[in-house]
Formats: structure tokens, sequence, C-alpha cells
């Protein structure tokens, strides 16, 4: 079980929470689980979220393992110059 | 439209071609002569990206009709080495890393040349003064202003 | 594979030197060929027919006097690209913008196109194309954009992100929010709160080089596409979904890229000239005007922005809010979003909320611009810190260094960082003499602190080994800066070879995997990380050949300094093996050499810059004066120190000319009034000083070498730095950028009448 923190949008729509736990090994796994438990997500996903692991931003590495403990905060993902 | 025959030197070399009475300088060295070097970057003399000499005076080639050229010299970049050693302004260009993307590079590099020609010993001031018609968007110009002054106590001792 | 992407300390040879960069001596030559200095046999000119509304209905086209012109070869408009988007929302805008289908949205706004055999008949056709409009009301500022009497620019927008669904229809696409804490216990914690609003003005990224491509399409179905691009894989991608083709049969080589800022990451001429040359069944070159950059290309947001700082009398920061409003032209877009994440990243915050509102107005589709949305959010906010500072009376430099985010800090956008460098930059700052130098009568400093996230991606890099020893180092990211130098050193390094022994080429969309594009600092981080794990795969192959010539077990050979060394007291004998030797042999031992690469860069390491700068104002005109500016920023690694520089110096420049002098000016007919270098005035050498730089050096923790992106965070404080400096040179507080000479003589002769 991993505790999961939400931005502000995406807290709105899991109902004002800030944060949710979630049961997954990765990223991907939570990403299926988000949008199972939130079909509200899932517009969100397909346009990109990011995944912050203990302060590191992964963007693309879907297989990326969630350690027990650590910081799993949802960042939009972002456009650059 | 018929075509005006021009006969000119570009580089040293006489150079005849046949072009437009509206086309510019700049899109018959691009377009007739393939010498890409000179670059539109705006094609209003904004930026000095297409600078080439004229006669030993220093043009946006964008605003000269290629009709003018003719009985004259043009000098562009193509020309500036000589065969395969660098002009000392190319030089010091690479080694001070002047340039990021390049693309404003080739007019610096005749605006330089044009200034070093006029003004051997150019302050900072003056430099900047003297290229203040050529657009950089990448550098901060801080490289080029260090590469042309280095250029010119290379070219002094020379 | 199993690349590890751990930093380890190490001792460098070629990183962190100087050499001259591979493509420089075409570039002094003229012989680099950037996007407009390509042609093709039988080539036909391109030009685009742009809308002169800033709102219009197109009822519609009639292009058949254009089609009759002898010369003209194709005609089209939006019904030659098909709507094939299937429902992704993102690229129908993509598409619209690149050719309006019902509507016209912005002036500038392509609506038709044609293919003739030469610019004149070209231009001539379009003349003969007759478009019929019904012209609506338009808006162009950000905040009348977002009153309810506004005029709707598309009404099946309904504001995002809103506790209620809203009814109606809006300019707002969506609403954002980050933040922790309470900012209301926080505030009431302050003995001094400071309250200020602050607009930009939009800006153009103002690459020299105008869009450029030559396109051409077989009968066949296969195609060719040149292109000046940052991301030349995305091009493909983007380009082959809107034409309906297989992105396999689209190949994209991507040009000389003559400046891009992020301007460059998004199609708008490509899949129109591509259209063109399937109509036509020949090669077709499209190069914009710079009228056309400027009207259809580019802009970053106009903003709008509320701040709020409250700080205990010991220097405190309690509470910190802003609410962010970013233009972004007739397309929803995350820009606000950014900017709300950026703003108050610079800080360790109990107490924070930022609020972004995306607000569609009547010009061009917003493009990412250097660290998109940060300079804006980073002005409203550095501008309040320093005016906070002033009210609780302590220095700038230490007020910040008391609230400044280090390793361990929740940043205001969530997550909690690792190691960081605004500390850092901060203490380099006070330590610098710029700091201590005397000021003149009418000369104010000023100083402000920057954050970018950075970016990592998708990246694929192939290193080949040549049988003298040479290697080719194909990369996918396009190289905005010098980075096929910083890329060869990285090679060299891990070799162990010299540098000079590399030779570095963007290769083409066919001759690699996909790459994302260079954007978000990626370039050198990405593509080294893929570049040394590549080398490392072809150090494991010349290991295993030189264990095959001396017939012992690879475990015996170890890789040191370009060489094959066999291990152990029982090979004494045994002469290293050169890379040049091991190559030489390749043909017998197995067949070519080679490292590749295919992995997702992930783990940028977040970056922080200080920057300080001395402005005169002659307070009679208004007028500026640039006296002094330097850069401190964390590089991570400097892998080629003098690039690093230019990247400062560069991303500086942009921020002094945004801060002094640029902006879109539009009519009240909703025209742009200044498209052009004359009235569009970017900074040139005689406006500017030399720019004084200085590397920091904080490894990231996620790259081998410690590399972070450096490219985009240099532009991110110099609005806010030169904003602190004039107001202190004027005595008034500037609130609104650019800070143009009309605009600060009106601030001081206010303050004066006030």
């Amino acid at each position: 079980m991993v505790e999961v923190t939400l931005w502000g949008s995406l807290g709105a729509i899991a109902g004002g929470k800030s944060k949710v736990e979630i049961e997954a090994k990765d990223i991907r796994e939570l990403f299926r689980k988000l949008a199972e438990q939130y079909p509200g997500f899932e517009p969100y996903i397909d346009r990109g979220i990011a995944v912050a692991i203990d302060g590191t931003i992964y963007r693309d590495t879907w297989s990326k393992e969630l350690p027990q403990g650590a910081e799993i905060f949802l960042l939009p993902r972002l456009a650059g110059g | 439209m018929a075509g005006v025959a021009v006969l000119t030197t570009i580089n040293g070399d006489n150079v005849e071609y046949l072009c437009q009475p509206d086309e510019t300088l700049l899109d018959v060295l691009r377009d007739r002569l393939g010498l890409t070097g000179a670059k539109e970057g705006c094609g209003t003399g904004d930026c000095g990206a297409c600078s080439i000499i004229l006669d030993d005076r220093l043009v946006c080639s964008c605003l000269v009709l290629g009709a003018e050229a003719e009985g004259r010299r043009v000098e562009t970049i193509e020309g500036m080495a000589h065969g395969d050693r660098l002009h000392p302004l190319q030089q010091k260009f690479l080694e001070h890393a002047a340039l990021q993307c390049g693309v404003c590079t080739p007019g610096f590099l005749i605006a330089a040349k044009d200034l070093l020609a006029k003004n051997p010993d150019p302050t900072e001031e003056e430099i900047r003064f003297g290229l203040a018609g050529n657009l950089c968007r990448c550098t901060g110009y801080d490289k080029i202003v260090r590469a042309v002054q280095d250029a010119a106590s290379v070219m002094k001792g020379a | 594979m199993n690349f590890d992407p751990r930093y380890s300390g190490r001792n460098f040879t070629s990183v962190g030197t100087r050499p001259i960069r591979p493509d420089g001596v075409d570039k002094v030559t003229g012989r680099a060929r950037y996007g407009a200095d390509f042609n093709m046999a039988g080539q036909l000119v391109g030009r685009v027919l742009r809308s002169p509304h800033a709102h219009a209905t197109i009822r519609k086209i009639d292009t058949s006097k254009a089609e009759k012109l002898n010369g003209v070869k194709a005609v089209i408009t939006a019904a030659d690209l098909p709507d094939l988007t299937d429902g992704d929302a993102a690229m129908y805008d993509i598409l619209d913008n690149c050719m309006a289908r019902k509507k016209a949205l912005y002036d500038g706004h392509a609506v038709a196109a044609v293919a003739a055999v030469d610019a004149r008949t070209a231009r001539q056709a379009l003349k003969l194309i007759e478009v019929d409009y019904e012209v609506l009301p338009h808006v162009t500022d950000v905040d009348e954009a977002m009153k309810h009497t506004a005029p709707l620019l598309n009404d099946a927008i309904f504001t995002e992100g809103l506790e209620e669904k809203p009814v109606r229809p809006s300019n707002v696409t969506k609403r954002t929010q980050f933040g922790h804490g309470d900012v209301h216990e926080g505030f009431g914690q302050a003995d001094y709160v400071v309250e200020r609003s602050f607009k930009t003005e939009q800006t153009h990224q103002g690459y020299i080089e105008p869009h450029a491509c030559v396109a051409s399409v077989s009968a066949d179905g296969t195609a060719d596409l040149w292109v000046c691009t940052q991301g030349h894989f995305v091009y493909r991608q983007h380009c082959a979904q809107l034409l309906g083709m297989e992105a396999s049969k689209l190949r994209v080589t991507s040009s000389e890229i003559g400046g891009g800022f992020g301007g460059k990451t998004h199609v708008w001429a490509e899949p129109v000239a591509l259209a063109l040359s399937r109509k036509a069944g020949r090669p077709v070159k499209l190069v914009m005007t710079r009228d056309e950059v400027f009207r259809a290309s580019g802009p970053t947001s106009a903003t709008s922005i509320d701040v709020r700082i409250g700080a205990r009398k010991d220097g405190t920061i309690t509470a910190a809010e802003a609410t962010l409003r970013y233009s972004c032209g007739p397309y929803a877009g995350m820009w606000a979003e950014i900017g709300a994440m950026t703003a108050f990243a610079c800080y360790r915050l109990e107490n924070v909320r930022t609020v972004g509102y995306e607000v569609l107005v009547s010009r061009p589709k917003t493009a990412a611009y250097r660290a998109p949305s940060a300079p804006m959010a980073a002005f409203a906010v550095e501008s309040a810190v320093d005016e906070l500072a002033k009210e609780i009376g302590m220095d700038p430099v230490e007020f910040r260094i008391k609230n400044a985010a280090q390793e361990g800090t929740r940043s205001s956008y969530g997550p909690v960082y690792g190691p960081i460098g605004i500390g850092p930059t901060l203490e380099a700052a006070k330590n610098h003499p710029h700091m201590k130098a005397p000021l003149g009568k009418n000369q104010g400093r000023g100083m402000a602190c920057g954050f970018w996230f950075n970016f990592g991606g998708q990246t694929c890099t192939d290193l080949n080994i040549g049988m003298d020893g040479s290697v080719s180092l194909a990369v996918g990211t396009v190289d905005v800066g010098g980075s096929r130098a910083s890329l060869s050193l990285v090679a060299a390094e891990e070799l162990g070879i010299a540098y000079e022994q590399v030779k570095a080429v963007v290769a083409d969309t066919s001759s690699l995997g996909y790459n994302d594009m260079t954007d978000g600092s990626r370039g050198t981080f990405s593509s080294s990380m893929a570049t040394i794990s590549a080398a490392r795969n072809a150090i494991k192959i010349l290991r295993e050949r030189a264990a095959q010539m001396w017939d012992i077990p690879l475990d015996d050979v170890v890789w040191e300094k370009g060489h094959a060394i066999a291990k152990g007291e029982k090979y004494g004998n045994l002469a290293a093996l050169s890379l040049r030797e091991i190559a030489a042999a390749s043909g017998k031992t197995g067949g070519p050499i080679a490292g590749h690469s295919e992995l997702v860069a992930d783990g940028a390491g977040v970056s922080f810059a200080t920057h300080v700068c001395d402005i005169e104002v002659d307070p009679e005109t208004g007028a500026t004066r640039v006296l002094r500016y330097t850069v401190v920023q964390d590089a991570g690694k400097a892998v080629h120190p003098t690039y690093v520089e230019g990247q400062y110096q560069g991303g500086a420049a942009q921020g002094i000319g945004w801060a002094l002098n640029e902006e879109y000016i539009y009519g009240k007919d909703g025209r742009l009034q200044n498209p052009g270098f004359l009235d569009y005035r970017i900074p040139v050498c005689s406006d500017l000083p030399m720019i004084d730089t200085q590397i920091l050096e904080i490894p990231n923790p996620n790259h081998p070498y410690g590399v972070r992106g450096v490219g985009e965070t240099s532009i991110v404080p110099p609005l806010a730095a030169i904003a602190n400096a004039v107001s202190n040179a004027a005595g008034v507080r500037m609130t609104h950028i650019p800070m143009s000479p009309p605009r600060i003589l009106a601030a001081i002769e206010a303050e004066r009448g006030g």
C-alpha cells in the first residue's frame, strides 16, 4: 500500500481528498488502479501525469517501482521550451 | 517579366546571371547562385543575417536588387576563408564559442570584417555599436564581442 | 540494458574541457544548411493565405481563380486536411491551428495555401483566393477575456477544475490549484504583508531563422520532410497523424536549426507543405516570412498575476499565495498551470497556495518559450519578495537566504526536494564582487531567483566504432546550441579516447529510434545518459573482442583509458590493446563493433539560478541602460563549460529584452501592429554589457556525471531582477512588463504627482 498525494485539481475529482491509498507496485499499476477507482482521472492520465517519487520526477518510466514508505506525488506532465 | 542580365564580381570571381528586375540580391545569391551562407531572417534590413560587402560597403543584401550588382564587387561569407585557412575572425568565433545556433554567424562575421577594415583597433563600445545592425538571439553577444576583440589583436600583430 | 543512471563521483578527463564544436567550421564558412538552405529538383514554392481578422467565421473560400492561374500547381484549404484526429483534442487544435476550419481565430491564422512554380506566381495566386468572412467580436487582453461580457471564442469550452460544473461556456478553459498548509492561518501569523498585482505582455521567442521546410510526397505514399525543428521525431508523429500516413513512411531530417527556444516544438507549416506536395505531386518548399513568424507562430502568454506574501518581523515567510491568469491564444493550454507550479518553487513555505486560470484570447496559439510560464510568475513573486524584504528592513539577499528551499523542503508544487542549488546560488551572489560595487546617481541594483524543472524523456543513441578506431555518434536530440560538442566529450570520456576521435551527428527519423524533442533543457542531460549507456555497451563488446584476441576469459579483461587490459599477474607480458587495435581486428573477431541505447532518461534534476543586475534610469525620458549583469546558476556538471556559459548569457539577454522592450502590440481591430524586428525590438549588441557567469556544480543524483539541464533556467530571473533594479533606481515599484520608457516615465510621474 502506498500513499499518493494529489495536486489540487486532481484532489477535487477525488472528492476533495489530497491523499489516496493505493495498492500498487509500480507506476503502471498505480495508474491502472487510479483509473479504476476514480474514473474522473482518466482524461488526466491520458493527457499525462508525472509521478514524483521521493522528489524525483518520473514522466515516462511506468515500470518504476514504488518503494514502501516513499513519498509519491502526482503532477501534471509539463511542456518545455 | 523579362530578366535582367548582370555581370558582376563575387568573391573575386566574374559571375553572370539573369534575374528579375524586382529580385533581391539575397534571392539571387541564394536561389540562383547557390550561395546560401547569407540568410534571410527578416527581409526588411532589420536583422543583418544577409550582410554582404558591396564595393567596400556593408549592406543587407535583402535591401539590394540583384540588378544593382552590375559592375560591382560582392563579398560574401563564402569568400572569407582562403582555401582551407580560416580568416582570424572565423577562427576566433570558433575558439570563443561566439555562436550557438549559428544562423546569424555569417552576417556577424561579414559585419565584423567590415568593422575591423575601417577600425582595426576598436573599443568594446565601438564593437558593440559596429555590430548593432546584426541580431543574435542565442549568445547575449558577450562571446561575439570577445571574439572580435581577440581577432582584432591577432590581426594587428599579423 | 541494466544501465545504472546514478551519480558516481569521478575525475573527468574530457568532460569539463572546452574544445571547438564539431559543426563549427561549417557554421563560420556559411556551409551549414538550415531550413531554407535545402532544395529539391522540381521544387515548388508554397505560400500561405492568412486571416486579416482576429475572429471571423469562414463562410466560403473560392479558390477557382487561383487554380486557373498559370504556374499554380495546387491550392489547399482545410478540406484538404480532413480531421483524422479521432477525438484527440490536442491534435485537433494543432490541425485547426495549421489551417483554420470553421473560424479564423487570430490575425494571421492560416486559411488557405498554394504551391506554384515561383514565389511571384504563388503571391499572385494568394490574391486570387476569395474568402467570405463574417467578422465576429474579438478579445485580446487576458483580463478582458475573463469577463462575463467578453466575446466567447469557443462556445464548447466550459471551465474545467471548478467545484461546481459551470452551466455557461467561458473563455477560461481550466482552473488549477497547487500548494499545502493553510494560507489563512499563515497570514494570521504575519507581521508584514505585501499584496500586489502585476502584468506581463506577450513576447516571441524571436529565433533569427524563420520556420522553413521542404516536403516531398511520392505517389506511393512515402514522403521526405527537411525541416528546422527542435524535435524531428515528434514532427514526424504529428505530421503522419494529421495526414493519415504511417510514421515509418515519412522520413524527417532535421536541418541545422537557427534558434528555437520552444518555438520550434510545434508544427505549423509542415503539414501544410506535405498536403501541398501530395496534391501537386512535386516537392514543395515553404518558408515563413518574418511577418508570418510573428503573427502566426510562437508567442508566450500575456499574463495578469496577483501575489500576496506575509512574513514575521524576523524575516520568516509565513504564507504566500498567487492567482495567475495566462493567455493561451485560441486553444486550451496549461500555461497558467506551469506558472502556478513554479511561482514559489525557490522558497521553503509552510503555507502556500497558487491558483492558475488558462484564458482564451484572439491571439496566436501560445507556444513554449524557454522555461515556459516561469519568468512571469517569478517576476511577480520576486518583486513582492523584494518589497517585503524592504518593509521588514532586511537585505533582499539575506531575506531570500533565510527562506530558501533546501534538500528536504516540500516544494510549493508538491514533492520534497533532493539536493538543490538555490541556497548556494544565493550565497555565491551575496559574495560576488558585483554586490559591493558602488552605484551612481539614478542607478539601481536588483536581484532575483529562478527555478525550472528540467525534463528527461525518451532517448535513443547509436555509437558505431569504425575499423580505424574513430567513433560515429548518432543522436536523436536536435542540437540547438552545441550539444554535439558536449555529447562527443561524453563519448570520449566514457570510452577513454580523444574528443577528436568522435564525430557526432543528428540522425534522421529513419536511422534511429524515437526521441522526444530537445525541450525542457533535456538535450544534453538525456542524450548524454544514452551516450554513456551506449558507450558502456560498446565497451563490453570491446572487452569481449580483446578477450578473444588474447584467448583469455572476458572477466579478466578490464577497460581503462581507452585500452583493454588483461588483469592479473599471469598476463604480465600482454601489452594493453587500444580501441584502435581492437577496431582494426574487428572484421576477424565478429564484425562491426557498436553500442546502442534506448532509454527513458528520467530523473532530471531541478535547477535554480540567482541573477544580479545594475540598471540606470533616465528620470527625464524613462530610458534605461543595463550597466552590469551577473548570472549564478547550478549546472549539476558543466560538460562543455563555454556552452553552459552561453546558455546562461543567452537566457539573460532574452530576459532583458522581455523586461525592457519586447511586447506584442495589438490594435483595437485585433491586428498585430508590430510584426517585425524594427518595431518588436530584441536586444542588440549595443544594448547590453558583458554578462558575467558563475557555474555552480551540485551533482544531480540521477545522472552518472551529475548533469542537470542548463538551457532554460537562465530566462527565469531576469524580468524580476531588472524590475527590482529599475524600481530601486526610479524609486517607484514597477508592476508592468516590459518596462519600456513610456511606462517607466508614467510610473515616475504618477509617484511625483501622488
